[in-house]
């Protein structure tokens, strides 16, 4: 076979299999598009009008907005308090390493490990006590504590990155502790800081355990609001196309563009 | 105004000491190097210095105040740093003047010493630029400048040269140099290069292994190194070391006998040394000389290395033993030939068992002079 | 001034000065993420001895390990221990082989690979709610499906798969949602691997074949067993694609160890109950994980 045949059955073979996995995603976009007689039509419809009225509907007669609201608001809401707990700490422990810090980190990544139902009754019985249950506040602080690890590791990484030298020469300049971090490391690490929160934002955007499980409606996001759709009644494939488009478009743009970040993060450095 | 004195200064990290007691006098004005082979300590000695390390013991003071426990930027001292370690998001104009921001100084009073500062190390063109869009050298600039806008009483240097080229390094050099003449402040620079440590320093300091081994003018170290270390390390190529019994002891020196039986007398003091003693001889590449000399070694040449100006013989003792003789650019030595390399004795330098020189009963008369500065002294 | 501090009285105000406090900085993230460990666990350990039923709450007081007993004599333990490892076992296998095949695949030069690439990698970034509907309605509905009407072109009987195979219909589900995690991983590993020592490879003789299985797979072999470690976290307590799809059943056929939690926990309010299901659930994944901070050590004392 020739270097260009074989080149050709590649490009084929690679194509083939990236359409196939993107399918369902592209389907539902379609989908999206169409009436809701022509969502469930046999056979499926190809060729149709597009129309934007699904989207125009899922706004008009459901709550959406506000599940768009409660979802940015746990996923950004979160991420902001994990920085704001992860920067001082990842701070310490990159240019202030004691003995301890492997171990306080390796501790923080084992957090992770704690399986949610493990703890789902006891946080759940805790939540009800607080009329926490189906509150944005309750999702924000499940989601800042189970980011937090991830967070503090994807910043220490970062934070080693950056020349120690700098920071000394910032000391010998008179900056004290916190001038160093605000004057100098922050706005050196902002690219590493943002692709930190990115990730953070993204994990919650998605999270879909507790948010089942602790929210149902007035403070549900939008993997609550979706799931409310599982159930049979009433085929509104169309409009739950849309409403799943628009909910899931942004994390996919932002997550293609930061997919390198992304695998460090997910994997706490153990693959860069 | 700054005298540096350090008194019995240690550190150790955990259990490792790192830096075993250095008592150390450093005068108004004097350009000192620390020198040393890679982890001896010169650096974390001037970090030290800089308040960057804690002191595990000991004294430092700086113009006559003792400044253990105050900060760096409590100690009138600047630092330039191997890397520059400039301000990567500041311009060169804020990477400058960010000392003087911290220290709350008047935004005109900032300018103006920033832009006085850019004019003397020709700076003023990049005042706006960031860090990303300079030379090596421009950085290294900017980061002296950084240095002199806080008008300190002494200058640290931690081996600020080795990210620069050949070229630019001598440069460099010069600059620092005539820098140090220009301000007339105490400066400590520190380097693994020793030809920056001779042709910069009033005053080096040889350290290993946390260890001051001798303090000295650039000469006195190369004409009365101290110990075998010393021998070793100032100098290149490096010093020729051979095994040598004592054949004769007289009042103008001590008679060793080199391989292959000719004798030699070395000028020393012999001190406790006997007649039958075993000791070091050291010669200089560079005072092996081809034919002449008082005492003969006959060795075959391995290797040859013409650099033009003068020629490197790697060759070989009969008896096994290696040198290297820095000959003549015009000699006409080969691989494989058989040459007669003379020895004076006055060039010589005897080591006992324990390493330690014996003292030469004349002094070089250049050892101890001083370097010219003017206004200086 | 004059005379020298002896060496010990010295050594601590020098210290106290130079080594910044970094308490303040690092505790509160500490001592949050220690209370987040230990009182929940703690109360699910607590819970899991006594009787604690929401729907009678008369009914209290230690019991000891009798939630334990009567959890290890609940056929639907056992299953759904059963099913978990059905679960996780095959979305491992089949996501590390894709994800390493398609590594290999899409690393390759060929036109349009970084739009590619994005293809594959996108249903990682689907909220697993959207991913399991999509699959349940559009893709593997009986009637209104796209599988059911290929099956229909080729004469063959549509397959009613949440009812038939729902346990294949879930992993199918969570293995295209975790091929691209793995995949991502893998991809970026392998772009890590010296050019020099493939084309060493080459000169000494090495087909695709040999280059795969002596270069390119030892070279993964950390990467892989990353991905297994991490994803098995995370596999372990797989509940959204269960609760949007099945709802744990037909019976007990699609039930998980999270499920049976949630089921017995929330759905009939059992907590004690619950409380040892979850348990038991911590003492799996903490097996898992000592292997993977065990990992990940070993990487932090490289750096």
């Amino acid at each position: 076979m020739s270097d260009s045949r074989q080149k050709l059955w590649l490009t084929i073979l690679a194509w083939t299999i990236a359409l196939l996995v993107f399918f369902p995603i592209f389907w539902m976009a379609l989908t999206s598009f169409k009436t809701e007689t022509e969502a469930i039509s046999t056979p499926p419809s190809l060729f149709f009008v597009p129309t934007l009225d699904n989207f125009t509907e899922v706004f008009a007669r459901s709550n959406y907005a506000r599940f768009v609201w409660n979802s940015i608001a746990v996923s950004f809401g979160s991420t902001l308090l994990a920085l704001a707990f992860a920067v001082p700490a990842a701070y310490a422990m990159a240019f202030f390493p004691t003995k301890r810090t492997p171990s306080i980190l390796l501790w923080m990544l084992s957090t992770k490990m704690m399986p949610p139902v493990g703890v789902l009754i006891p946080i759940y019985l805790l939540f009800k006590n607080l009329s926490l249950l189906d509150t944005v506040t309750g999702l924000l602080i499940i989601y800042t504590l189970i980011n937090l690890p991830i967070v503090v590791w994807m910043l220490y990484t970062y934070f080693k990155d950056v020349p120690g030298e700098i920071l000394e020469a910032g000391r010998v300049d008179g900056a004290k502790p916190m001038q160093e971090l605000f004057l100098l490391l922050i706005p050196l690490a902002v690219p590493g800081i943002a692709s930190t929160g990115l990730l953070s934002v993204i994990l919650s955007w998605n999270e879909a355990f507790w948010s089942l499980n602790l929210a149902s409606s007035n403070g549900a996001p939008l993997t609550a609001f979706i799931a409310s759709f599982s159930s049979p009644q009433g085929l509104f494939w169309a409009k739950l196309s849309a409403a799943s488009l628009m909910a899931i478009a942004p994390i996919l743009i932002v997550g293609w563009m930061s997919q390198r970040q992304l695998v460090s993060g997910l994997t706490f450095g153990a693959v860069k | 105004m700054a005298e540096v004195v350090l008194k019995n200064i240690k550190k150790a990290f955990g259990d490792v000491a790192v830096i075993k007691g250095v008592d150390l006098n450093i005068k108004d004005r004097e350009f000192v190097v620390f020198v040393g082979p890679s982890g001896c300590g010169k650096s974390t000695l001037l970090r030290m210095i800089a308040g960057l390390e804690s002191i595990s013991d000991g004294e430092l003071s700086i113009d006559g105040q003792k400044v253990n426990d105050l900060s760096p930027a409590e100690r009138g001292i600047a630092m330039v740093f191997q890397t520059y370690a400039l301000y990567p998001h500041m311009t060169v104009r804020d990477n400058m003047g960010f000392s003087l921001r911290l220290a709350k100084v008047p935004k005109d009073e900032i300018d103006r010493k920033v832009n006085e500062a850019a004019r003397i190390l020709k700076l003023d063109p990049l005042l706006d630029r960031k860090p990303k869009a300079l030379s090596g050298g421009q950085r290294q600039r900017v980061a002296i400048g950084r240095a002199i806008v806080r008008n300190p009483k002494v200058f640290l240097f931690d081996e600020p040269l080795s990210n620069l080229d050949a070229a630019l390094r001598v440069q460099m050099r010069i600059e620092i140099a005539r820098m140090h003449s220009d301000f007339n402040a105490t400066m400590i620079y520190v380097t693994h290069d020793q030809v920056e440590a001779m042709t910069m320093a009033d005053k080096i300091v040889v350290l290993q292994g946390g260890v001051v081994e001798q303090v000295g003018s650039p000469l006195e170290l190369y004409h009365h190194p101290r110990n075998r270390f010393v021998a070793g390390f100032i100098g290149s190529p490096t010093m020729n070391f051979l095994d040598v019994p004592v054949t004769a002891i007289a009042p103008q020196g001590v008679t060793v006998a080199l391989p292959g039986g000719s004798a030699l007398l070395v000028p020393v003091k012999a001190g406790g040394c006997q007649v039958g003693d075993k000791l070091t001889l050291g010669i200089r590449p560079e005072h092996l000389l081809e034919g002449g000399g008082d005492g003969g070694l006959t060795s075959e040449a391995l290797m040859v290395e013409r650099l033009g100006g003068s020629t490197y013989a790697y060759v070989r003792l009969d008896d096994g033993t290696m040198l290297t003789a820095e000959v003549d650019g015009n000699s006409r030595i080969r691989t494989k030939d058989r040459i007669q390399l003379g020895i004076q004795g006055g060039t010589c330098h005897l080591f006992g068992t324990d390493g330690l020189a014996l003292e030469q009963i004349e002094r070089h008369p250049l050892a101890d002079m001083n370097r010219d500065h003017p206004g200086a002294h | 001034m004059t005379t020298l501090a002896p060496t010990h009285p010295a050594t601590k105000p020098a210290r106290k000065n130079r080594e910044v406090d970094t308490r303040p900085l690092l505790w509160p993230s500490i001592a949050v993420l220690f209370l987040w460990m230990i009182v929940p666990l703690a109360m699910t350990l607590y819970f899991s001895v006594i009787r604690y039923n929401l729907l009678s709450p008369d009914l209290t007081g230690f019991v000891g390990l009798e939630n334990y007993a009567f959890l290890f004599d609940d056929p639907a333990l056992w299953t759904s221990l059963w099913n978990t490892l059905v679960l996780v076992g095959s979305v491992l296998i089949i996501t590390v082989v894709f994800g390493t095949l398609f590594a290999v695949l899409y690393n390759q030069e060929f036109p349009g690979r970084g739009v590619a690439r994005l293809l594959v990698i996108a249903p990682f970034f689907v909220m697993p709610t959207v991913s399991a509907l999509v699959w349940k309605n559009m893709m593997m509905h009986p009637v209104y499906g796209l599988i059911a009407w290929l099956q229909s072109l080729l004469g063959i009987q549509p397959t009613d798969w949440f009812s038939n195979y729902p346990m294949l219909a879930v992993i199918i589900i969570i293995a295209w949602q975790w091929v691209p995690f793995a995949f991502l991983i893998l991809l970026t590993a392998i772009q890590s691997l010296d050019t020099e020592q493939k084309e060493a490879a080459r000169i000494d003789g090495a087909g695709p074949l040999a280059m795969f299985f002596y270069i390119t797979l030892p070279h993964l072999s950390r990467a892989i067993s990353v991905v297994i470690m991490i994803e098995t976290i995370f596999l372990l307590t797989i509940f959204a694609e269960i609760y949007v799809t099945t709802a744990g059943g037909p019976g007990t056929a699609t039930t998980n160890l999270a499920w049976l939690i949630y089921s017995v926990g929330l759905l009939q309010f059992d907590v004690g109950y619950a409380s040892a299901g979850g348990i038991i659930a911590v003492v799996l994944a903490n097996i898992v994980a000592i292997f993977l901070v065990r990992t990940v050590s070993r990487n932090l004392q490289q750096a």
